[in-house]
């Protein structure tokens, strides 16, 4: 088939295997990232560019942010003072970098009409949205469903009631932030070093 | 592996030139988006009654 397909593929499976070894969470994160993209350039070269739009919106841009998200504002570990020096060197970025400039030459490339699989025999979006409206009505109401029973679980199981006196610890003392000591300047910082 | 499965439905979708792979793919990604969601709202739910999110540390359920 297209030798495109074969390189993406490639970068996908590669960089999900590193994803696996990384010790860093947020490293791994970022792989796995790369790899959703790879799948998303190959559904490009297969002919269903909805679904490769989809792919790098929903999942790598909304998806797999939440969890960075989520991965960031626990700051998990006394140890987050290193993770963060040892997150700030440019080396960490050539691996994501590699892959996703071998992606970016890809869908260079095949931006420029010299895949087939486009222009013959694609399934764009106007098909995919006949076919969701049409045959497949009833999975979209479920699907709608679906989201609202996630949406409420979400906000139940996310909503805390903060009591008054925590949020005047919060807001008024330093020690109300357990991480840091109030000290935003100085948050993530190795606190057993500083004397002041 | 969500995403392995979508994979493969917008193969077999390709592979005829219909679009059900990719109608079946976007429900893929509607019930990985919900599932993702409540996965991560436990998570915090976790991190703020216990303080750490060892899983080792969550055995308060006894006999």
């Amino acid at each position: 088939m297209e030798p495109t397909f074969y390189i993406a593929g490639a970068v996908a499976i590669v960089s999900t295997i590193v994803m696996l070894t990384r010790l860093n969470l947020v490293h791994a994160l970022l792989h796995l990232i790369v790899s959703l993209l790879a799948v998303a350039v190959d559904f490009f070269v297969l002919g269903a560019p909805f679904a490769a739009a989809l792919e790098a919106i929903v999942y790598a841009g909304a998806i797999m942010v939440l969890f960075l998200f989520v991965v960031m504002m626990l700051n998990i570990g006394r140890h987050a003072a290193e993770i963060e020096r040892q997150w700030l060197t440019p080396g960490i970025w050539t691996g994501p970098v590699i892959l996703a400039c071998i992606l970016i030459i890809e869908v260079v490339y095949l931006a420029r009409g010299a895949s087939p699989g486009l222009g013959t025999g694609a399934t764009g979006p106007k098909e995919v949205g006949i076919a969701l409206f049409g045959p497949y009505m009833i999975g979209v109401e479920l699907a709608s469903m679906l989201l609202l029973a996630g949406l409420v679980g979400t906000y139940h199981l996310g909503f805390r009631k903060t009591k008054q006196s925590e949020i005047q610890r919060d807001t008024d003392t330093h020690e109300g932030r357990a991480d840091t000591g109030g000290d935003l300047v100085f948050a993530g910082t190795d606190r057993s070093a500083r004397t002041t | 592996m969500l995403n392995a499965a979508g994979l493969a439905f917008v193969v077999a979708g390709s592979r005829w030139h219909q679009p059900d792979g990719q109608v079946m793919f976007v429900f893929i990604l509607t019930m990985a988006a919900a599932e993702v969601a409540v996965g991560l709202a436990l998570v915090l739910q976790i991190y703020h009654r216990f303080k750490s999110i060892d899983v080792d540390a969550l055995s308060e359920m006894r006999g």
